[in-house]
This record gives C-alpha cells, sequence and structure tokens, in this order.
C-alpha cells in the first residue's frame, strides 16, 4: 500500500476516516476504520475487520446488480482499510434541498428503483441515507457505504432497510418526508413483483408500529 | 390564552411507567422539590394495572412531601403539568387524573407533557447545555435525538425493546435479586466488573438504529448453556453499550453539535458514562451526565417542561388531555428553543 501519496482526510465520519488520495496516477478514497478507543479492544477488532471485508463483497454484488458503487482497487482487512474509486459528484443530501419538486420526485424514483435492484439481488445496504448517495454529472447514482450491509432476501431485513430509508429522510428532509418516500416506493415498485412490494410495505408499517414499550416478550 | 407570565410555580405529575412522582419548580426553573415514589414488583417486570394501582395510592402521600418540601401551598400554583405520554396505558390514566382534578378544583391551566421531551429539557436545565445530542437509554426508551427545526428529532433509536429492558430481563432470567431502590441495571454493572473474556454476541447497529432483542436472546441462551455470568454480563454491557455509543457518535457526526447529553436510567452506569464521554472529547464536546434523581423518571422533569410549554403558550384543555401511549418525541414542537 506503499503507493498511496497525498492522502487528504475529507471525511470524519463516526465509523471510518475516509481520505482522497492519489494511488498509481488515480483519484481514490481511502476507507479507514480507526480503532474505537471507547468499545473493549476484542470486539472493536471483531467488528472493524468484519465490516473491512464484507463492504466491498457488497459493494462488487450490487455492481453486479446494476446498482453504481465505487470500483474496489484493494482490501487490507489487517489494517481495515479500503481503496476504492473516488466518485466525482454531489451528495444527494444537498441536491434533495436544492432541485425542483419535479426533479426531485424523478430522483427518489431512481433511487427507489435502485433500492429495488438491491433487494431484488438479495443485498441489504443497511444504512441507506441521502448522504451515501451520490449523483454524478451524467446523472448516474452512486451508493456508497455498504459497511452496514449484509446479504439476505428477509422480508424483515428489507423491511428495515426502507424503513432506515424513511427515517433518514425525517431527520434530515423533513420538509418533504412523504412525497419522497411515495417517488421512493413507486420506484423500488417498477422493480420488484407486485406482491413482493405489498409484503415489504406491510412489513415497513409493523416495524413502525412495533418500537417501545412491548411488555409481554414471550409468554412469560 | 395565557400568555407569559413572569413568575410562578408549577406542578409536575409524572406517572409513565414504574414511577410516581411530583415535582415542583419556579419558573426561572428552582427545583423547590422532586419526590419520587417507585413501584417495585414482588417478583418479574411490571404489569401495568398493578403499577397504576401503586401510583394511586402513593398519590395523596408524595403530593403532601412535595407541598413540604417546597413549603409552598395548593393555590399558589399557577399551572399543573403532567406527562401524557408515551407509556404505560393504566399508569399514564392515574397520572393523568390526579392532575385534571387538581387542575379544576384549583381552577389553573393544565398542560400535557411529553415525557420524552422532558427528559431532554432536566437534561439541559440542569448540566447547562444548550443545543445537545442526547443520549437517553432507560428500560423503556433508548433514543438518540438532537434539536432541528422546531423540533427534537430523533436520530436514531431502538427498533425493539429498549436497552434497560435488556438488562433487566436477562438480570431476572439469570435470578438476580436487587436490594430495595437498586435497579438490575446496577446489579448487571457490578457483577461485569469481574467479566474476564469478552463472548462475541449479536452487534446490531442497523443504519441509526439497534436492535437489542436478538443480543438478549442470544444472551440467555449462552447463560443456559453454562456461560460463566460474570463475562456474560460484562459481554452484554459491553455490546450494547458499544450500540448506543457508536450511533450517538453518528448522529454527533452528522450534526457537529457540540455537547452531548446522556440520560435515562441506564445513564447510571459508569462504563456507559465512559464510553459516551470518550467520544464526546473525540469530537470536541461537552459531556453531561444527569445525577440519578433527574435522570430517571421525576415529577421535576414535567414540572420545568410544563413551565416551558405554558410561558410559550401551550396549554391543554381538559378535553385533549387524554394520555397518548405511543407519542413520539418528534411529533412535538418545542417553540421554546430556538
Amino acid at each position: 500500500m506503499g503507493e498511496i501519496s497525498q492522502p487528504r482526510l475529507i471525511k470524519k465520519g463516526a465509523e471510518a476516516c475516509l481520505y482522497l488520495a492519489d494511488w498509481h496516477g488515480r483519484k481514490v478514497i481511502m476507507k479507514q476504520r480507526l480503532p474505537k478507543k471507547y468499545r473493549a479492544p476484542a470486539l472493536d477488532e471483531q467488528i472493524r475487520i468484519y465490516r473491512t471485508i464484507h463492504e466491498p463483497q457488497l459493494m462488487h454484488e450490487a455492481k453486479k446488480a446494476g446498482v453504481p458503487t465505487p470500483t474496489i482497487y484493494l482490501v487490507d482487512a489487517k489494517n481495515a482499510t479500503v481503496i476504492m474509486e473516488y466518485i466525482e459528484g454531489e451528495q444527494v443530501k444537498q441536491l434533495l434541498a436544492k432541485v425542483s419538486e419535479n426533479t426531485r420526485q424523478k430522483l427518489c424514483f431512481n433511487i427507489g428503483k435502485l433500492i429495488g435492484k438491491l433487494h431484488k439481488n438479495g443485498i441489504i445496504h443497511g444504512d441507506l441515507t441521502t448522504s451515501n448517495m451520490i449523483q454524478t454529472p451524467e446523472g448516474k447514482i452512486f451508493f456508497v457505504d455498504f459497511g452496514l450491509g449484509e446479504k439476505t432476501k428477509e422480508l424483515e431485513t428489507r423491511g428495515v432497510d426502507l424503513h432506515l430509508m424513511k427515517r433518514a429522510l425525517q431527520s434530515t428532509h423533513f420538509q418533504f418526508v412523504e412525497k419522497c418516500f411515495d417517488a421512493i416506493i413507486e420506484g423500488y415498485a417498477s422493480v420488484l413483483e407486485a406482491s413482493e412490494v405489498k409484503n415489504v410495505l406491510d412489513k415497513i408499517r409493523e416495524i413502525e408500529k412495533r418500537g417501545r414499550y412491548i411488555t409481554e416478550r414471550r409468554g412469560e | 390564552m395565557p400568555t407569559r407570565t413572569i413568575d410562578g410555580y408549577c406542578l409536575g405529575i409524572e406517572s409513565t411507567a414504574d414511577d410516581f412522582s411530583v415535582g415542583i419548580v419556579t419558573f426561572k426553573g428552582e427545583i423547590l422539590a422532586n419526590v419520587i415514589s417507585a413501584y417495585m414488583p414482588p417478583e418479574g417486570g411490571i404489569h401495568p394495572r398493578e403499577a397504576a394501582r401503586h401510583h394511586a395510592e402513593v398519590a395523596n402521600k408524595v403530593l403532601e412531601e412535595a407541598f413540604q418540601k417546597a413549603g409552598i401551598k395548593r393555590k399558589d400554583l399557577k399551572v399543573i403539568a403532567f406527562s401524557q405520554g408515551p407509556g404505560l396505558g393504566p399508569c399514564l390514566r392515574t397520572g393523568a387524573t390526579v392532575a385534571r382534578a387538581l387542575a379544576s378544583y384549583l381552577g389553573i391551566p393544565l398542560v400535557g407533557v411529553n415525557h420524552c421531551v422532558a427528559h431532554i429539557e432536566i437534561g439541559k436545565l440542569k448540566t447547562n447545555t444548550v443545543d445537545p445530542v442526547t443520549l437517553y437509554v432507560s428500560g423503556g426508551n433508548t433514543i438518540v435525538a438532537a434539536f432541528d427545526s422546531g423540533r427534537y428529532r430523533v436520530f436514531g433509536e431502538t427498533l425493539d425493546i429498549a436497552l434497560g429492558n435488556c438488562l433487566d430481563v436477562f438480570a431476572r432470567e439469570a435470578g438476580l435479586r436487587q436490594k430495595p431502590g437498586e435497579p438490575f441495571g446496577a446489579v448487571v454493572e457490578k457483577l461485569a466488573k469481574g467479566g474476564r473474556r469478552l463472548i462475541p454476541l449479536p452487534y446490531a447497529v442497523k443504519g441509526m438504529d439497534m436492535s437489542f432483542s436478538g443480543l438478549l436472546t442470544a444472551a440467555v441462551n449462552l447463560l443456559k448453556k453454562g456461560e460463566r455470568l460474570e463475562d456474560l454480563c460484562y459481554s452484554l454491557q459491553e455490546t450494547a453499550f458499544s450500540m448506543v455509543t457508536e450511533v450517538t457518535e453518528r448522529a454527533l457526526s452528522h450534526t457537529e453539535k457540540k455537547e452531548v447529553l446522556l440520560t435515562g436510567g441506564v445513564a447510571a452506569n459508569k462504563r456507559l458514562q465512559e464510553m459516551v464521554k470518550t467520544i464526546a472529547e473525540e469530537h470536541d464536546a461537552k459531556f453531561c451526565v444527569l445525577p440519578s434523581q433527574f435522570a430517571i423518571d421525576n415529577g421535576a422533569m414535567i414540572a420545568w417542561t410544563g413551565v416551558l410549554a405554558f410561558t410559550h403558550g401551550v396549554v391543554t384543555p381538559i378535553h385533549e388531555s387524554f394520555v397518548r401511549l405511543r407519542w413520539r418525541l418528534e411529533e412535538v414542537e418545542v417553540p421554546w428553543v430556538k
């Protein structure tokens, strides 16, 4: 990995640090999961290595499913570091707030379509927020940060994934949650079977109703 | 509609779960009384009906004690506040009934307060914070929240049971005993100190949300298989606390706020405090934790939030004072926060 030059910290996230760097003449992102002092060392290592290995695998699968993701160049599990393609573009988080309603609806429809493709292929993103989506100048939407993702077709997990998307909209784009989420579901439904969509929507409602104050956990 | 009143007293009644509490505060934020009576089930968890019965039985005594401590009379009150939700139906209704009766009898306004908002507001008052990311962890709630555009937004929360509930149920399954007034969390914390080995348990952070039910089931199963209790308590704490700390750190990093407030019954846990303090320092944020009497469910927080609401023109007419079992934090407008 000695070929990395001029790494510049561009984001100190809670989970990892992102560096913009030059690698063999390419502009790359180096994602490094630094040890967390608050976690017990054994648990910390377990979490960081797991996510470092898992994330590139999922990103690769996502690409195969037709969802643009940065190309992975190098995985260094021991140092919990991944080197990947740098995507030039703008975060959907910023875009949503400034585009016209019409464009916003289209954008959300496309996002829903991409989520649908992921789910159809058994991929769960695990952290669907608008800051994890980047639109390139050509209008392609890239999904990044699969660190909390998993491979499953379980209805529950799909429901949680979409529920998270909705929650992310609620916390950062509360002005237009409903319309955006409806458009996402429309896009989602254009990829998956109607019956599957219905099941997921029922699941989301169930998840929303769940939550706190459950007094009977099991027949105690 | 009452407008800004500069001075007066507000009495707050808290009864969302196992505690019945009455607090009396001045409009300036001095806490004159905060009397808490906890319901202790003879065995098992909180039965809502039994807890409500406890509340009804102690209500008068707790009220009397609060007035005595505060050194004021009923007629000195300007407004009555009560926890309107979220919580256990029978418990909430008991508190609401007492509050309505008092307000009608004295002919003063009533203010229904959201329990989660109250935890944040008393936290801000007692720790002198202005705009914190709050981690509120108790037996009924696990929420990471921060203020944005008129409301406290929930950035992350549990998808199933609360962290405190996870610890409680595990302790009961392990046959642990608590001394009067000692929460199960404290028993688990003590045992965890004797933990030597970290046992892998499901670590479930999903986006900004968390799940503790799988963790609980796994821990209980391992206990039955004969794993050492101290190791399990240690591993349970490490795993569950890492989850809430991770989400809190992400909220902190996302909002770029400069204060972290830790509250709720579980906030008393020293290991959790240490973890949250670590991330606060890493993000150059001030770490604040509430003393237990204001971290657990208490009447003072309801009274103080009642003051904030009332002085900003919020009152709850009797016919709208029905309890709201699943009243979410972000449904509440908080015009007093800018």
